[in-house]
């Protein structure tokens, strides 16, 4: 398990390739890993490192940086609660007792059938619509005890598969260029010179640089006679 | 890409009466997508900009005095003029890592009119000559990621984006890149760092401003996704129109999240300096007044980071100048209201746990400083703090920000405003933002905190 499958592999190669220097596909590559898995492995951490050109220490480092990068598997289900301020105002912290006394663990921890993990979160970008919380991602706002309650039972049900894919998958839609759309992409060595479009200015700075001159010498005539 | 029942279109978001510069097409359900932007004006901007030279689209954005929206509020036109003439290639980065804690609008921006964006992104890089934009979406914002995933290949398809661009010499790829979950990120240096494949850890400004050293060291553009969704509007109408909304200095309009102890919290689209807080917190056009009209305790004005304001200051116009002259920000029009039931100790503890989760470890005054903070307000409002310890707390802030901090004028007590900014001894502005919580909340409710310390009788000591 866990290096990229045929298909995943050439999805990489397309994320790669939109980038002036690979590195910068490190993360998109990690998400990319924990959508095939459900957490980012070790192999897959080696993966990318010969993928984007550098060291399984640099992706280790990249990877352990960010909170949604999971080195060990989590729940199918991973559930943020925000107990920010504004959520906490309107019952953000409530909300996540609930949530745990309900699902019997702590947050930071999964149920023993691997179906549902709880963060006790940072602000959410949904700060008007408190309480609120995400289920892989996807949010739920202004929600109460009963509510979570029923989510809670959808998501064992299946009930709301459509909506909210295993925790991993981010983009159900994804970027893709086609070649013959593509604008091109360019390690920042090999530019040198300006975008095309740029000598569009030639004009516009050469009347400019002309009225600025004209200007000048109506000045200096305007001197003399003065003198 | 369906949402479920819980998040309606454009949730929070509320249509109210006043102009409608960025928000004009969520009222319709289907905002999102090509064939409502092109109905509806979209595109119009970036083929105006088309038939002008890139100088003359870069000094209608100039003249439109476009104040930056992720915080820092300095005006567009003039940090595009920053990069250094002749050093090719030049990129653009666009920050929609919102993540200020009581902050509500680039999402909104992102999930319900991405083609706006990606119109603002392609004028941006038209006018400078930039020659890849790569769009920064913070990473538990699946539904963004989706909306501007599909806008794109649309766009793409439609010849929006891409080589040739409508049939033109101007060709520009924008790119969907995602974070991963760090506050920090969304400082514009650390999101560089980000974007380059490593930890979202600042760098040191001088030298390293992005329009000089950026992105792989070429100068960089990073703006803020409501400052590039205001550029097609300015486009069409041009910076003359702009400008006769908001006031002399702040024109315009600005996308305001009021969150906490209103009857109707929500994302309002309002004039800059003219709207005042007080406006927005009791108008019926706005947020109706406090939940069970109870008493304003105390609001935050400027997101999380910013200094708080108490009745008193409600009267201020919501205008960068005169907000910072009373000792807070505007920063991302992250308006937090607080009742009398708040527990001041609680919201500044919340606050300041956030800094210190969120401090990326680079420097030490803000790496040990925000966890000090958070254990000494931890214990405070566990009901074990110790004598001395709301002094001890002051004494950590000021290894972080050196100095009087920026606070409210306090006029019974004859304290007057410290205005904006504060000192730092950090790399970046999130260390001392972790200050602002505290010395807001001991220099107003200085009892609170001593009313939750365990006054402890000194057992004397006798000889037998
Ligand atoms: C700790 C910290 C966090 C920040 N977070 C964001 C953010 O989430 N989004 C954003 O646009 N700007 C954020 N900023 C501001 C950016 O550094 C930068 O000023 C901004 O993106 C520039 O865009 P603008 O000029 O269009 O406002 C943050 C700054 C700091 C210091
Ligand atoms: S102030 Fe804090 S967040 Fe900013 S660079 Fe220093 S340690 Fe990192
Ligand atoms: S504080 Fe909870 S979403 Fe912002």
């Amino acid at each position: 398990m866990a290096r990229f499958t045929p298909e995943n592999l050439v999805l990489a190669q397309e994320i790669l390739s939109r980038y002036p220097r690979k590195k910068s596909a490190v993360i998109p590559l990690l998400h990319l890993a924990q959508e095939q898995d459900g957490y980012v492995t070790n192999d897959a951490m080696a993966n990318i490192a010969e993928l984007a050109e550098v060291t399984a220490a640099e992706v280790i480092g990249t990877c352990t940086f960010y909170e949604m990068f999971k080195t060990h598997p989590v729940g199918k289900y991973v559930i943020n609660v925000c107990t920010n301020i504004s959520c906490q105002l309107l019952g953000g912290e409530e909300l996540l007792e609930h949530l745990e006394e309900t699902l019997e663990i702590r947050s930071g921890s999964t149920t023993a059938d691997g179906l549902f993990t709880i963060e006790d979160y940072e602000c959410l970008a949904a700060c008007t619509e408190a309480p609120c919380m995400q289920v892989n991602y996807r949010y739920f706002h202004r929600i109460s005890n009963d509510e979570v309650d029923e989510v809670i039972a959808d998501l064992r049900s299946g009930k709301l598969a459509d909506t909210i894919p295993d925790h991993g998958t981010l983009q159900r839609v994804r970027q893709t260029i086609p070649a013959d759309k593509l604008a091109g992409v360019h390690a920042p060595e090999t530019v040198v010179d300006a975008p095309a479009w740029m000598s569009r200015n030639e004009p516009v700075l050469a009347a400019r640089a002309a009225a600025e001159a004209a200007a000048k010498a109506a000045e200096a005539v305007e001197e003399k006679k003065a003198d | 890409m369906a949402t479920n029942a819980y998040v309606p279109h454009a949730a929070g978001y509320v249509d109210n009466e006043g102009p409608k510069i960025v928000s004009s097409r969520f009222v319709h359900e289907d905002s999102y997508t090509l064939e409502r932007s092109l109905a509806t004006g979209g595109y119009e901007g970036l083929k105006r900009a088309l038939t002008k030279a890139p100088i003359e689209v870069h000094d209608e954005v100039r003249s439109a005095v476009l104040l930056g929206r992720g915080g820092a509020g300095f005006p567009a036109g003039i940090k595009w003029g920053f990069c250094p003439p002749g050093k090719w290639p030049m990129y653009l980065v666009v920050n929609g890592d919102e993540s200020e804690p009581g902050t509500y609008k680039d999402r909104l921006l992102m999930e319900c009119d991405p083609h706006q964006l990606i119109e603002g992104c392609l004028i941006a890089c038209y006018a400078l000559g930039l020659s890849q934009c790569f769009l920064y979406v913070r990473g538990e914002m699946a539904l963004a990621q989706e909306r501007i995933a599909a806008a794109l290949n649309e766009a793409y398809e439609a010849n929006l984006v891409g080589k040739n661009i409508l049939g033109t010499d101007f060709s520009v790829d924008v790119v969907l890149h995602w974070g991963a979950g760090a506050y920090i990120v969304g400082e514009e240096t650390a999101l560089i760092e980000s974007l380059e494949g490593e930890r979202g850890m600042p760098r040191l400004k001088p030298p390293f401003f992005p329009a000089a050293i950026g992105l792989y060291g070429q100068p960089t553009i990073v703006n803020n996704v409501e400052t590039l969704a205001n550029l097609p509007w300015i486009m069409v109408n041009g910076a003359e129109e702009y400008k006769k909304f908001g006031s002399e200095t702040s024109p315009g309009t600005r996308l305001f999240a009021i969150s906490g102890h209103v009857k109707r919290p929500g994302v309002y689209e309002t004039e800059q300096g003219v709207t005042t807080f007080s406006d927005l917190i009791y108008g019926d056009n706005f947020c109706q007044g406090m939940r069970g009209d109870d008493e304003l305790k105390m609001f935050i004005p400027g997101g999380a980071s910013a200094p708080w304001f108490f009745p008193e200051q409600v009267d201020l116009p919501l205008e960068a100048r005169p907000v910072g002259a009373a000792g807070s920000m505007l920063g991302s029009g992250a308006i937090v209201i607080m009742d009398a039931s708040t527990d001041a100790v609680k919201a500044c503890l919340r606050v300041v746990r956030f800094f210190a989760r969120e401090s990326c470890g680079k420097c030490t005054p803000c790496r040990e400083g925000t966890t000090w903070e958070e254990t000494v307000l931890r214990r405070i409002y566990d009901g074990h703090g110790r004598p001395g310890d709301v002094e001890m707390l002051l004494d950590i802030a000021d290894n972080i920000s050196p100095g009087p901090y920026p606070g409210a004028a306090w006029e019974a007590e004859g304290l007057e405003a410290i205005p904006f900014p504060p000192k730092q001894t950090t790399i970046c502005p999130l260390g001392p933002s972790s200050v602002a919580p505290i010395t807001s909340a001991v220099r107003r409710f200085r009892h609170e905190f001593d009313a939750k310390i365990p006054q402890r009788t000194s057992i004397p000591v006798t000889a037998s």
